[in-house]
């Protein structure tokens, strides 16, 4: 029987995140159930900083940075490269940012997740481009303040939904995930691993400062997100049977809003159309748990 | 074994023959074949590599710097727009250091499309910290991938082999095929010393300070001044196994020359023909063919070029706002040194349009009838 949550620390103390960061929190647990044969792709995102500048670095495991839109293509090529190598039990992960897979990186990670290339691909998801001071990306929530989306001229329209996108591509393993919820977050990694393809996990992962949020509240706030079901937490196998793997709680939108500067601008009537679209894609997903499966 | 074979399938051979084990690539007029042919050659089993068919040229790029840094031979190829696409990547491989090597077939840019010959595509990526080389036939074409692979393993740099569309690409030419054997005297495994592994785990072109990136973009100047001396071993090499030599520039009849006709790639086997016949007519004139664009081969152009009366450079490419980019290279060598001729420039050729000897001896006749180069470039051409 393993342990639920590793010992193992495969992430060292001296890494350059911020207080309550969930990009630090989410690669922690990822690479405690990757374990230590794990080569990790690197784009362009707060993770080039966190891991640390030359000569450091706090990861145990190899790191190849590579450009910001590049994963995808990185990915095969070091996974193409071991397997001529005669080696295939070392894995390959990516742990790249929302912008980095939702806007500059979806090409290469399509291409990748079309050949079905045996990789892991993590999203850890903050929202914005924090790294170079809280931009808008695709995977900004609809009416979040950013710095390109100030109070006065809110993002407008949902988040993309990357999940279904990845479903589309009809790749082995697709889910959801959230650093509040790391049992479950560790026990998908580890399934993953043993699917021969391509895996995705999409693992919320709050910014305080880009969230206007104090670094003790990250954890609850993370929580919160799936709680009121702005952020659900499921799995997709072969694109087509769902899952649902945290039971949401019975709490409005606002519980959630509430707490981060970010909506601070909001009106009722913004939290109620919130709250509209959100309870219809909860429908939406439950009856996705429900459809027709191939096989 | 003689085969008479497309400049792009020479270009496949050679990549089969150098025992690459990771290919990524993208299709693109006119480069397609040489991926077409090494598809045939991963699926029947002749080559044992793995053959990445990736969704961009950017995507190629990425891939084959990702291979080549887990340690394994790497190939791409690409031509014109797609090596556009790669710029950014272009930059990587080279500041990482990777032994990386690519084809790129020349052709023009668009707009307007337009597939054929023309060296602004490669020639627009000088400052990536690429060798480049130009080959004027098929023979040259496999030989000089064999001969990147040597160099970039030996100094740390990325290679770029470049030949024209068409006139090389699709063209036909008895090509002698090494055997596996003599290829593999030459070009050993390749054995890096540090790459991506669990066991020894290293963070791979990360942040650094400006305390550092400095070195190691003295490092790269370093290792591109190296290149001479490591050519001309390659080539001595080269040459004992498979009795052709290739140096970084060929000075033919330049010795007793006055007008000296400086050309690249295909451009250069219509000035062999010109020559022959000026020479028959007693006009003291050769050809500097330069195959190395990067590193530029200074000391060997100011060789072959000093006491000359004229230089004139035949230049299929243009730098908008300043002329032919071999002329302009050229007179950086030149400039300040005592002894050196007056050059001048005709950009002709754009595009794809015919270099005939004819068009050449025009060329010529056009530089000679001037006293001095009153202009940075002269057409040569253009229909008005």
């Amino acid at each position: 029987m393993r342990d639920a949550y590793p010992r193992e620390e495969l992430m060292m103390s001296g890494h350059l995140a911020c207080q309550g960061c969930g990009g630090a929190s989410a690669m922690r647990h990822v690479l405690k159930a990757m374990g230590p044969d794990t080569i990790v792709v690197q784009p362009a995102c707060c993770w080039t900083i966190i891991s640390g500048q030359f000569p450091y670095s706090a990861l145990k495991v190899p790191i190849l940075h590579t450009a910001f839109e590049t994963s995808g293509a990185a990915l095969a090529g070091v996974r193409a490269a071991l397997d001529m190598k005669g080696d295939t039990t070392t894995q390959v992960m990516a742990f790249a940012g929302d912008g980095g897979t939702f806007d500059i990186g979806l090409q290469s990670l399509s291409g990748a997740a079309e050949r079905n290339e045996d990789v892991m691909y993590f999203c850890y998801d903050n929202e914005a481009y924090m790294n170079t001071g809280v931009q808008r990306s695709g995977a900004t929530p609809d009416k979040a303040w950013t710095t390109t989306t100030p109070a006065s001229a809110p993002k407008t329209g949902p988040k993309k939904n990357m999940i279904q996108i990845l479903a589309g591509h009809k790749i082995p393993y697709a889910a959801t995930a959230n650093v509040a919820f790391p049992e479950d977050l560790i026990a998908k990694v580890r399934k993953a691993r043993d699917i021969r393809g391509t895996k995705f996990i999409h693992i919320l992962s709050p910014c305080p400062p880009g969230w206007k949020i104090s670094s003790e509240q990250s954890i609850e706030i993370a929580r919160l997100a799936t709680y009121t079901k702005v952020f659900p937490i499921y799995e997709v196998f072969r694109g087509e049977e769902y899952h649902i793997n945290i039971e949401p709680r019975d709490l409005p939108v606002f519980e959630y809003l509430k707490l981060q500067g970010r909506f601070r601008h909001l009106s009722q009537e913004d939290v109620d159309e919130i709250q509209k679209r959100v309870d219809y894609e909860w429908r939406i997903l439950l009856a996705k748990t429900m459809q027709e499966r191939f096989d | 074994m003689k085969k008479v074979i497309m400049g792009n399938h020479a270009a496949s051979w050679a990549v089969m023959l150098s025992r690459v084990q990771v290919i990524s690539a993208y299709p693109i007029t006119p480069q397609t074949q040489i991926v077409e042919e090494l598809s045939e050659m991963c699926g029947d089993g002749r080559l044992a590599a793995k053959f990445l068919k990736v969704e961009s040229e950017h995507s190629a790029m990425a891939s084959v710097i990702a291979a080549s840094a887990t340690g394994v031979r790497a190939f791409t190829a690409t031509s014109a727009n797609g090596l556009a696409l790669m710029h950014e990547l272009l930059h990587w491989a080279a500041g990482a250091r990777l032994p990386v090597v690519m084809v790129n077939v020349n052709r023009a840019m668009a707009p307007g499309w337009n597939i054929w010959a023309d060296q602004s595509d490669s020639l627009s990526q000088r400052d990536t910290g690429w060798i480049q080389i130009y080959a004027e036939d098929n023979q040259e074409v496999l030989d000089s991938v064999l001969m990147a692979y040597r160099l970039a393993e030996i100094v740390r740099l990325p290679v770029m082999v470049c030949y024209d569309a068409f006139f090389l690409s699709h063209t036909y030419e008895p090509v002698d095929i090494p055997s596996p054997d003599m290829v593999d005297r030459y070009l050993p495994p390749y054995q890096p010393e540090i790459f991506l592994d669990p066991q020894a785990p290293h963070s791979f072109f990360g942040l650094v300070m400006p305390d550092v990136y400095m070195e190691m973009r003295y490092k790269m100047q370093q290792a591109m001044e190296r290149v001479p001396a490591v050519a001309a071993q390659a080539a001595d090499e080269f040459a004992a196994i498979f009795g052709r030599r290739y140096d970084m520039v060929e000075a033919i009849e330049c010795d007793d020359a006055e007008t000296v006709l400086v050309t690249s790639s295909t451009t250069t086997s219509p000035a062999r023909v010109l020559i022959k016949q000026l020479r028959a007519e007693g006009k003291k004139i050769g050809v500097l063919k330069l195959r190395f664009f990067r590193p530029f081969p200074t000391d060997e152009v100011r060789r072959a070029l000093k006491g000359k009366k004229r230089v004139v450079v035949v230049d299929r490419n243009i730098s908008f706002g300043k002329g032919g980019i071999w002329a302009d290279e050229l007179r950086g060598a030149l400039a300040g040194r005592p002894g050196m001729p007056q050059v001048y420039d005709f950009v002709t050729g754009l595009g794809g349009r015919d270099i005939t000897p004819n068009l050449l001896a025009e060329i010529v006749a056009d530089a000679e009838a001037r006293k001095t180069p009153d202009r940075l470039l002269y057409w040569k051409g253009v229909n008005q």
